[in-house]
């Protein structure tokens, strides 16, 4: 076990440097991030050299990457423009946990995540308890009664469901639940930020304003696991222990729940875990459409502005994060099905 | 609608007695039996006739501060600032946008971008994927390794995330351009690529599995036996009997590479204006949720129906093409 997590650990590295050098690569071509800094009088060239020096921009790619990997604290920097340089650098590098800073307002791209970072997750975790209990109870209920008019009804939905762009849902379920709740003179929920400025930041407040995100960033996910939860409920149904219990007079609820339920759901297990992290991107087009302080907004606005170490830095939170999870997911996995075993 | 078997009623004289079908054949039997295929299909014929002959019925008229009449695309992108934001009218069934151009004409043009966009990024899509995964899989060693890390690679960032990184790097770097003779912003191209070359890695994985199991069959021998090249033996042998996931993935990423596009230019690097595309078209309607719900619906229910449709049909090539396949979704 511990041979496995750590030869996956192992594997992981190069692929995250990898990814890394190409996303970095890319970034380049996204344009002067000094013509989008939000100055009021445009800078002198003289000044816009010295703040590209100052940045790092003069650099080739390769230096500004290997920079921005190992931090440039053990060299001098040529500030002045003369070809030699005189000024050490202050940078640690992403290797030693120092992700940069923004390009833009100078902040720490660290402090800029860990501030929206906990926005983000009370939103994914909110989200993630709402789908599993949602789409295990659709999911097992409709297995039971198969082909009924609840079955019938869920299966329309899933595929409604799925094939539905997140901002559709979001579109729609701000103009019912909102728009047209507010005319009917029904109380209607919020539709922007976090909480209203004129309550305050009280934990009611932050629930109401979860509704609608936490609404659009589930039915995609709960149409696809229910089917899921389904079809694997559906084949243990039909297996020789539950017969066994049936025959020996346990009451149906019991077979369902103890029985069958507990063994349908282990390849779940590993469907959420891998896809939690992917909720993340998810999260972009939500965050964005009800301007949620989150990581994913944080991407969004400050990808219009090139500010290439923010979004380097959330790319590599979630690269991290999808690793970890692969392998946690593993590990639980081996830990609920004894027959699995990972070596 | 799951029914994929033929009736084990089926007695040894009827089957003797019923014509011989080849596998396509017997595949569009399979595929009949699933009800929502078949009514997505019909479906899927009604909106391509909506924006491929609907130009020609609909999107006409007079248009705005020229006084000319037009009619096609240049309906389409030609605004009248006089009548932005107006409700569905006789004059206009969908309305007026935020700069007063006609609604419906654009959900018919921008459908022919959001379709093509769509098709075009799922051949490049199933291009790059069976390339990969075949390529792979047959040679195996350290190319099957390389190829494989790239993909596990890729698969690390959410493709969300390496589209909207890789729009924004691109996007820009291709002029506009004429294809017969509409004129194109090059945005249109870029996207094409950077959904193509972001959707593939499932693909690759499956087709690499199949052809690892393949090449271990007798036939394969016998064939490398002949000395057959090894162009031939994956493009004769190989690929033609992992035919079904291919196509089923080439379908849905047909439905995937609109949403995705929709994504993008939801997110305002998607395809630019004034090229519509059903994307683009609700960039912004955010602001106008409220005031001009026309904006958004009609684009937004023709991306829904054009997915779904897609979709029932992949689930139903899936039950025609693949019957032993695993089904979630």
């Amino acid at each position: 076990m511990v041979n496995y997590i750590i030869r996956r650990l192992i594997q992981a590295i190069p692929q995250l440097f990898l990814i890394s050098l190409i996303l970095f690569v890319l970034m380049q071509a996204f344009g002067d991030p000094i013509a989008s800094l939000g100055v009021r009088t445009p800078p002198k060239p003289a000044d816009r050299e010295r703040l590209r020096r100052q940045l790092g921009l003069d650099q080739p790619v390769y230096v500004q990457y290997f920079v921005w990997l190992v931090g440039n604290d053990w060299m001098l920097i040529d500030m002045d423009g003369d070809g030699v340089g005189e000024s050490p650098g202050r940078r640690l590098g992403v290797l030693r946990g120092d992700l940069g800073n923004s390009l833009i307002n100078k902040r720490p791209v660290t402090q800029l995540i860990t501030e929206r970072l906990p926005n983000t997750l009370l939103l994914m975790v909110t989200v993630e308890v709402v789908i599993i209990i949602v789409s295990l109870t659709l999911g097992a209920y409709s297995a039971v009664r198969q082909y009924s008019l609840f079955d019938n009804i869920v299966t329309g939905f899933s595929f409604v469901g799925f094939s539905m762009p997140i901002f559709l849902i979001a579109l729609l379920s701000m103009y019912l639940f909102s728009v047209n709740f507010k005319e009917w003179g029904l109380p209607y929920l919020p539709t922007v930020g976090m909480f209203d400025p004129q309550v305050g930041k009280t934990p009611g407040q932050i629930a109401l304003h979860m509704v609608l995100p936490v609404l659009s960033l589930s039915i995609i996910s709960i149409a696809g696991y229910s089917r899921y939860v389904r079809s694997s409920m559906l084949e243990v149904l039909g297996l020789d222990y539950i017969r066994t219990a049936r025959a020996k007079g346990l009451r149906e609820m019991l077979v369902v729940r103890r029985h069958a339920l507990k063994n349908a759901i282990l390849p779940f297990v590993t469907l959420i875990g891998l896809d939690i992290p992917f909720l993340l991107a998810g999260a972009v087009v939500t965050e964005s459409i009800f301007a949620w302080p989150g990581t994913g907004r944080l991407f969004v606005e400050h990808t219009a502005l090139s500010d290439y170490p923010v979004l380097m830095g959330i790319l590599m939170m979630t690269g991290v994060a999808v690793v970890v999870f692969q392998l946690l997911t593993d590990i639980a996995y081996s830990y609920l099905d004894p027959r699995i075993r990972i070596d | 609608m799951t029914i994929t078997a033929f009736p084990l009623s089926t007695t040894t004289d009827e089957a003797a007695k019923s014509p011989i079908l080849n596998p396509w054949q017997l595949a569009w039997r399979r595929f009949r039996k699933h009800t929502m295929a078949l009514i997505s299909l019909g479906g899927l014929t009604v909106i391509f006739f909506y924006i491929f002959f609907g130009g020609g019925l609909l999107a006409r008229g007079v248009c705005g501060p020229t006084g000319k009449f037009v009619t096609g695309e240049a309906y389409a992108n030609c605004n009248d600032t006089s009548i932005k934001l107006q409700p569905p009218s006789r004059a206009h069934f969908f309305g007026t946008d935020t700069i007063g151009r006609d609604i419906l004409a654009r959900t018919i043009y921008g459908g022919q971008i959001s379709l093509s966009i769509g098709i075009f990024a799922a051949i490049v899509e199933v291009a790059v994927g069976v390339l990969v995964g075949a390529i792979a899989g047959y040679f195996g060693g350290w190319l099957d390794d390389v190829l494989m890390r790239i993909t596990e690679a890729m698969l690390i960032i959410p493709s969300l995330f390496l589209l909207i990184v890789l729009s924004k790097a691109l996007n820009g770097e291709i002029p506009e351009m004429e294809i017969f003779g509409r004129t194109l912003s090059g945005s249109v191209v870029v996207i094409i690529f950077v959904i193509g070359f972001t959707s593939w890695m499932y693909l690759a994985r499956i087709v690499r599995a199949n052809v690892l199991s393949l090449k271990q069959l007798d036939f394969i021998s016998a064939s490398r036996a002949l000395g057959v090249s090894d162009a031939r033996i994956i493009f004769r042998h190989l690929l033609p009997n992992t035919i079904a996931p291919i196509i089923v993935s080439a379908t849905l990423g047909v439905s995937g590479s609109i949403l995705s596009e929709a994504y993008v230019s939801f997110l305002g690097l998607g395809v630019q204006t004034p090229t519509a595309s059903w994307g683009n078209m609700l960039d912004s309607s955010v602001k106008y949720i409220q005031s001009a719900p026309w904006l958004w619906i009609f684009p937004g229910l023709l991306i829904l129906l054009t997915v779904l449709c897609i979709n029932f049909i992949g689930d139903g090539l899936r039950d025609a093409l693949d019957p032993r396949s695993a089904k979630h979704i």
